[in-house]
């Protein structure tokens, strides 16, 4: 029944899918973090440039930005990122790349809208015993802020689980390429459809629910 | 609470923010340096890659028809995918649990799958089991994978917007004898759409980007093809992208403008009862557990 699974390596794509997950969203909480300090940091140049990277990001498809880092990034600029002659590295590398500069824009707003949460007072009273703005931030602020915006983060981590198949408009051998591939060579349409779901499903449902709960967990209660 | 993280800067902190503010001002000359020297010396600055971009002919021949094509796939799928949403969220809502079940399942399974995915099956299908024919799959196939997703995603609008009414307004309903069915109808529905507008509209922002991606995998002719077609032509890579890019930004900035003034002007009228269901809500909606717990698993629209 499954024959049709045969000479393809199914599993070896979904590992590709979690090997782009998982090191961009690394990237992009750390970016988008950075991003989100800028847009509440006390320099102006800064917040402007996080307000524009923010709007400006959002609002492109990921799919031109994918392609550029291809077309543009790599072709033009020469930006291979230290692959330029290993196609496939290059490939992934500029996936990787344009994946965290889109994500970083949501996390930055999840991180914003989390700082948001934070009461006034403990602000107030970071600064009342001498705290400067760094320091208030990382001890006081973020930590609570990241608390509360782990259902929102975990979103985002979702919508970036689908989005690495846009990868495959750059030729990564993720797990939507392959599936292109099966479903034009393989007569079972349905089948191979069902197993690239089944896949997506185990990899999104599971961190939804789980990192649901630890919000609620972990969320400051007030 | 921007300016509750720090005081109002004093001496020594102006200089210092001068000093960061110059620090940052380098490092953004130095990358821009980089970039405009880059593309001077690839000739993407010369005159003659930008000058089609101010004659009429790469706009009709190319940008115009694939924003057209970008326009038309995204507003099919919206209002294919609004009645069929809705449909799903009021199943969700449904006091019977041979309803409610089902219309849960098939909305969570298709929230959780990539729109790739699904066109990419959708175009397959229409190839071996249907008549259409090859010029109009690739639009089918695009606006096929929109609706299953976002139909999924709206039918969430769509029950956090009822969930968001007042409670007493559906005991009201009972309480002057009206049925389930009509109480939805007549006093919950009409309340909810105009609470949901903004969210429906945010959410025409992520179909507009979506196509693209139709453009690139399934060969359809929207704005991103009709960009490469375009630079095939001129050779102005860089130059095209960047238009292309801006392009993309205006069209979804005014539907963003567009969502927060509608969210604003619900907000500010008393014509309807319940909170608003604004642009963040949407994006939030798709969450794993939101405020009131709506949605359970896989989401992550907006994004």
């Amino acid at each position: 029944m499954f024959d049709f699974l045969q000479g393809y390596d199914v599993l070896g794509a979904f590992w590709m899918t979690v090997k782009l997950t998982l090191l961009s969203a690394v990237g992009s909480l750390v970016w988008g973090t950075l991003l989100a300090a800028m847009r509440v940091s006390p320099v102006p140049l800064m917040r402007g440039f996080g307000t524009a990277y923010v709007n400006i990001v959002r609002n492109i498809p990921l799919t031109v930005i994918i392609v550029f880092t291809s077309l543009g990034l790599a072709d033009i600029f020469g930006v291979t990122m230290g692959a330029s002659d290993d196609f496939k590295a290059q490939g992934f590398r500029l996936a990787l790349l344009g994946l965290v500069a889109y994500h970083a824009a949501f996390v930055c707003e999840a991180v914003r809208s989390g700082i948001n949460t934070v009461p006034v007072g403990q602000a107030e009273a970071a600064r009342a015993i001498g705290l400067n703005f760094s320091q208030s931030l990382r001890l006081v602020v973020l930590p609570q802020a990241f608390r509360a915006v782990i259902a929102p983060l975990a979103n985002v981590l979702i919508a970036l689980t689908k989005n690495t198949t846009v990868a495959a408009a750059i030729g990564v051998a993720e797990a939507a390429s392959l599936m292109k591939q099966m479903i034009e060579n393989e007569a079972q349409t349905i089948a191979v459809g069902a197993v690239f779901a089944l896949g997506f499903v185990v990899l999104t449902l599971p961190t939804g629910l789980l990192l649901g709960r630890l919000g609620k967990r972990l969320a400051v209660k007030r | 609470m921007t300016s509750v993280l720090y005081d109002a800067p004093g001496p020594r902190a102006r200089r210092r923010n001068a000093a960061l503010a110059a620090v940052f001002v380098a490092l953004l000359g130095l990358l821009a340096w980089w970039v405009w020297r880059t593309m001077d010396d690839k000739g993407q600055l010369k005159w003659a890659l930008w000058q089609p971009f101010t004659t009429s002919e790469a706009w009709t021949t190319y940008l115009l028809p694939g924003l057209g094509n970008t326009l038309k796939a995204a507003a099919l799928a919206m209002v294919i995918a609004l009645p069929l949403g809705a449909a799903l969220g009021l199943a969700r809502l449904s006091d019977h649990r041979w309803v409610r079940v089902p219309a849960g399942v098939v909305v969570e399974f298709f929230r959780s799958l990539p729109v790739l995915l699904l066109m990419l099956f959708a175009n397959e299908f229409y190839a071996r089991s249907t008549g259409v024919g090859s010029e109009d799959r690739p639009l089918y196939a695009v606006v096929t994978g929109l609706v299953l997703y976002n139909a999924s995603v709206l039918a969430e609008v769509v029950r956090a917007g009822v969930l968001a009414l007042p409670r007493g307004q559906a005991e009201a309903a009972y309480g002057i004898g009206l049925r389930k069915g009509q109480t939805m109808v007549s006093i919950l529905l009409p309340q909810a759409v105009a609470v949901m507008l903004p969210a429906i509209v945010s959410q025409l922002v992520v179909i507009v980007k979506d196509t693209a991606l139709g453009g690139v995998m399934i060969g359809y002719a929207e704005l991103l093809t009709a960009r490469s077609t375009l630079a095939a032509n001129y050779a102005n890579v860089v130059p095209s992208f960047i238009v292309v890019g801006v392009v993309f930004i205006l069209v979804n900035f005014a539907l963003t403008s567009f969502a927060g003034w509608l969210e604003g002007r619900l907000r500010r009228s008393r014509r309807s009862t319940g909170a608003v269901v604004g642009v963040q809500d949407a994006e939030e909606l798709n969450p794993a557990e939101i405020r009131g717990g709506f949605g359970t698993g896989a989401g992550g629209g907006g994004v």
